[in-house]
């Protein structure tokens, strides 16, 4: 039985990687001139890494709107394939108002976790995973934000590549196994210092859209990948 | 200035929400094209690459500790070790190498 119980269960390591990552997220979002609680607003209305490591990055330089759109789209444009392959696993109790509420928590992890399971998916374990997840990353947020203004800067500075890191771990294990993931990971981290370095006027949010949109674009030309490999990504 | 956060954080907000609300609530069937499904299938890998490089090299502030804690997680990385661990490893050899590195 997929139960709400369950669902804790399930999301216990998920919130606990997730305290950590949102801890640096925390120091950078202060360091990055917001307040403690901007930080955590940012954390409990997204509950995403990247997009809001993008964010924070694209406030603090004063970034227009659209800007801000078209970075966020990009970045989290992953979730849209999730939410529609987690849609064909849901049961029939997955009516809309639970459909509008559990879709807020589709992350990489809860996708991986909620798409591993043999039953059709209920909205209780959904909100059990998603809950305490949410929960690690609002706490780890809240924590790193107010604790990371009184620890010594040397410790915030080292605490701040955390993050990076846990994207090259996400990356570097499938880029191994598949030449057309290495050839894309190679292909947007030339990109992206090449325009940074060509190209100084441009901002950051952009030179992401276009470093990871022309590598990817790269990718579904050069390397096409077997149907059944695309369909669920994790 | 507070407004305007205020106001970021919110269109931030919505877009996330609505990228993985729309699918969930609307879409039931599979996408065909197999472009599309190549993109949305490169697109994560391309996305974090992008970020992560040359970011990562600014991340503490100061270049030779970023290189150790970059090495440190690539190999880390490379090993298939887990996401924390090479989180938290990166960080903290960053940190010994600001410590250190001086002393030489």
């Amino acid at each position: 039985m997929l139960t709400f119980r369950k669902g804790l269960m399930n999301g216990i390591g998920i919130a606990l990687g997730y305290l950590s990552v949102s801890f640096s997220f925390g120091i950078l979002a202060v360091h990055s001139g917001l307040t403690v609680w901007q930080a955590v607003l940012i954390s409990l209305t997204n509950l995403t890494s990247a997009g809001q490591v993008a964010g924070v990055g694209l406030i603090a330089a004063g970034a227009a709107p659209l800007e801000l759109f078209l970075a966020e789209l990009i970045i989290n444009i992953r979730y849209a394939l999730m939410s529609l392959a987690l849609s064909q696993k849901a049961g029939s109790a997955f009516r809309l108002p639970h459909r509008l509420l559990a879709s807020f928590g589709i992350t990489d992890e809860i996708f991986a976790v909620a798409s591993l399971q043999r039953e059709p998916l209920k909205p209780a374990f959904m909100y059990g995973i998603i809950l305490i997840s949410f929960l690690g990353w609002s706490l780890g947020t809240w924590l790193g934000a107010a604790a990371g203004t009184l620890l010594p800067e040397k410790l915030t500075n080292a605490l701040g590549i955390a993050l990076y890191g846990m994207f090259l771990a996400i990356i570097l294990p499938p880029a191994r196994k598949s030449k057309g993931i290495l050839a894309v990971v190679i292909f947007a981290a030339a990109c992206s210092v090449l325009l940074k370095v060509t190209l100084k006027w441009m901002s950051g949010g952009f030179v992401l859209i276009i470093a990871s949109l022309a590598a990817a674009v790269f990718g579904a030309l050069c390397f096409p990948v077997d149907p059944d490999q695309t369909e669920v990504q994790e | 200035m507070t407004t305007r956060i205020l106001f970021s954080i919110a269109v931030m907000a919505l877009t996330t929400y609505l990228i993985r609300m729309v699918p969930f609530v609307f879409f039931r069937r599979k996408i065909r094209n197999r472009f599309i499904q190549n993109l949305l299938y490169y697109i994560p890998y391309a996305v974090l690459s992008a970020m992560t490089i040359p970011a990562i090299f600014y991340a503490t502030n100061d270049l030779p500790s970023a290189i150790a804690g970059t090495v440190i997680a690539v190999i880390l990385a490379f090993f298939g070790c887990p996401l924390i661990v090479v989180a938290l490893a990166a960080s903290a050899a960053a940190y010994l190498a600001m410590l250190l590195l001086p002393l030489l």
